[in-house]
């Protein structure tokens, strides 16, 4: 039997076994990469109970299914979730694993391949394979955003790499049947050396910024917290959900579920109003891939106006109440 | 009596970098080299132990060229007691999982030239150059002890380690047995600095080297740019956009209305309340 050609996605869960997005927004350069390698696309779900991901990975593309089902993995462990993974790839030898480079995603992947031994490339942006020779073309920025870099892991198999949530678009739901293959393989939970003491939710209002199409985002130069009440409304009337510098956070003006950059969310909307907001690199490195940025600010120096597509020089306090009053002139006319 | 192991990463200021408009490329001379940022936290939170324990004892590791010294000198001169450096030019172009390897090598091999056990070991959750995230948790893997990412504080509890840490949803307090790896996001406070006694000491303190002949087991084909997996085939300078449409002069009214004419116009913004 030949080296498999397949093309592995991780499907993340939830506890409540639901799948996180970003398993299912890899599905869609997966699908494409997949078929460049001469593969099929499959998925990879290891969770309490398997049913509900194991599906949405069929609608939103996957040829097959493997699954690894348990009371063991209702809670992420590095452990037991390393070992069930570890398993898989030595049993099926794909030539590809991509997982989502969440919290949990970038805990679990560095373990994998250390104990398998291969490369992993981490937090990429931009996916294709190199024509000369078949390999990944794992393109990821480094420096804080400042370059980009291109990756191959030439000799060593499966080739390894954690892509940024919200940087691919989940592909369209299409409701199809395909092949699970049911894979048993337990972990004692006697040897799980980590042990969850408390979970402490962030409380008050879950904030989605992954999957929001606008983001109304605040910087310190909103000045106080107040001044979120002016982000919050404006948000409110366009549909988009709040975002935060992490100057604001740490000010306490807003929760860290707000924060987007390298220490808070990455995320891609198809439009990002940056309120006050410098541009810092590390603030960049979470939303330099929206598709369309419109920047605030008071300073005509400021970084962000170098990325953005539109922007105005000028008080956020006067500009953001004229231009939605001129949006609702122009929407409602 | 425990012992701590704190992985240090001397990096250049990427806050200070700047990108050179002429030939597309990062300017790197002049910036200064710094103590990885998350490596400050992780070697404040061996400090915050040691304040409630006296007897415990903080090492610094880094590996690096010859002048990553002054990362480790400034490690001593905040808070770790003792500080070594792995360099050789074998160590040179490795990767996160040559590096990993080479690191839990020096690991071991200090542990056997001090006669100690770590109980634990530190690391920043990222380097901001490298930006993976990588080393820690293979460090853990290469010494086969748990891991803990995203840490922001730590407890000693009996035989457990309670680390709080930052998930997607907010906090978890997790326990863990030593001897284990934990690595630190930045928590709502800020590391202590050095102070003035402690940096003149520093100054004379000895830092332990350590090279590839002092790693007796080591494999050597599995270190340095040829050891490792991932190799970076090119860079580049993400591209700035250019032609934004911004408004600079005339009335705030006006600029507000051109750009909603614009808005709504290039359909960006579909709808409102
Ligand atoms: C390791 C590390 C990780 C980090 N991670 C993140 C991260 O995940 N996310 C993040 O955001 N930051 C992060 N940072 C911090 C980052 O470097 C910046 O400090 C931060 O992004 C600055 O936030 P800001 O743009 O809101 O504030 P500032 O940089 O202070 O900018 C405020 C802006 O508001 C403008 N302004 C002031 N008043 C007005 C007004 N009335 N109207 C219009 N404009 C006004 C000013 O001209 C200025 O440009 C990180 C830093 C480090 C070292
Ligand atoms: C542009 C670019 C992109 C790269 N991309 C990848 C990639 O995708 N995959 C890959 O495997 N390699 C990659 N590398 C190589 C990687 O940067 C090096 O292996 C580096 O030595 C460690 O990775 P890091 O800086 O990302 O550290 P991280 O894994 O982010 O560091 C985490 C922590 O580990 C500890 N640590 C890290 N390095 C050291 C050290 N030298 N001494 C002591 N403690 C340390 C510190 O506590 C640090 O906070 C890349 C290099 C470059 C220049």
């Amino acid at each position: 039997m030949g080296a498999s050609k397949d093309l592995w996605v991780f499907i993340e869960t939830k506890t409540d076994n639901t799948p996180k997005n970003v398993g299912l927004e890899l599905l869609n350069p997966g699908k494409r990469l997949a078929a460049e390698q001469g593969g099929k696309l499959v998925a990879v779900v290891i969770a309490e109970d398997t049913s509900i991901a194991a599906k949405a990975a069929g609608d939103y593309g996957a040829d097959s299914v493997i699954t690894i089902e348990g009371p063991e993995y209702k809670h992420y462990s590095t452990d037991a979730h390393t070992a069930a993974f570890t398993y898989l790839i030595e049993k099926y030898d794909p030539l590809t694993v991509m997982i989502g480079a969440t919290g949990n995603g970038r805990d679990l992947a560095p373990r994998i391949s250390g104990r398998i031994g291969t490369g992993l490339t981490a937090d990429c942006t931009e996916l294709s394979i190199d024509e000369q020779t078949g390999c990944i073309a794992w393109t990821r920025p480094a420096f804080g955003g400042n370059i980009m870099a291109v990756i191959f892991c030439a000799n060593h198999r499966p080739q390894m790499g954690t892509i940024r949530p919200g940087v691919f678009k989940k592909p369209a739901s299409q409701p199809k049947d395909i092949e699970i293959i049911k894979e048993s393989f337990s972990f004692d939970p006697n040897k799980i050396r980590t042990r969850i003491v408390e979970i402490m939710e962030e409380v008050g209002e879950k904030v989605d910024l992954e999957g929001a199409e606008i983001i109304v985002t605040g910087g310190r130069g909103l000045g106080d917290a107040a001044g979120f009440d002016l982000i919050r409304s404006f948000a409110a009337s366009i549909g988009a959900t709040v975002g935060a510098s992490r100057a604001t956070v740490e000010e306490g003006w807003i929760s860290h579920a707000h924060q987007v950059g390298q220490t808070g969310k990455s995320v891609a909307p198809k439009v990002y109003i940056a309120c006050g907001v410098s541009g810092a690199t590390q603030h960049v490195a979470g939303m330099s891939s929206s598709e369309t940025i419109i920047a605030i600010n008071k300073d005509p120096n400021a970084w962000i106006f170098n990325l953005a597509d539109y922007g105005i020089v000028g008080d956020l306090y006067e500009v953001i109440p004229l231009l939605e009053k001129e949006l609702k002139a122009k929407l409602k006319a | 009596m425990k012992n701590i192991l704190v992985c240090i990463k001397q990096v250049p200021n990427t806050q200070e970098i700047s990108i050179d408009p002429e030939t597309n490329t990062l300017i790197r001379d002049g910036v200064e080299s710094i103590v990885n940022p998350y490596d400050g936290y992780a070697l404040e939170a061996a400090a915050r132990l040691k304040d409630k324990d006296k007897d415990i004892k903080i090492y610094a590791l880094c590996m690096g060229p010859p002048q990553a010294e002054a990362a480790l000198r400034e490690c001593l001169s905040i808070s770790a007691d003792a500080a070594y450096l792995a360099s050789d030019k074998f160590f040179a172009g490795s990767d996160t999982l040559a590096t990993s390897y080479i690191l839990s090598e020096a690991i071991k091999k200090i542990e056997s030239l001090e006669s100690i056990k770590f109980d634990m070991i530190f690391c920043g959750k990222q380097a901001i150059d490298g930006d993976t995230a990588q080393v820690g948790p293979q460090i853990a893997e290469c010494l086969d002890i748990p891991q803990i990412t995203y840490g922001l504080t730590c407890e000693c509890k009996d035989d457990e380690l309670y680390v709080t840490k930052e998930t997607e949803d907010g906090k978890e307090i997790l326990a863990i047995k030593f001897p284990c790896v934990v690595t630190f996001t930045k928590p709502n406070f800020e590391p202590r600095l050095a102070g003035a006694k402690r940096r003149f000491a520093a100054k004379k303190m000895e830092i332990g080297q350590i090279g590839v002949d002092m790693l007796d087991g080591i494999d050597r084909a599995k270190i340095g740019l040829k050891g490792s997996p991932t190799q970076v085939r090119k860079t580049f300078v993400p591209q700035v956009k250019k032609g934004g449409v911004i408004f600079k002069e005339g009335s705030l009214e006006e600029s507000a209305s051109k750009l909603a004419g614009l808005l709504v116009e290039n359909k960006i913004v579909v709808d409102i309340e």
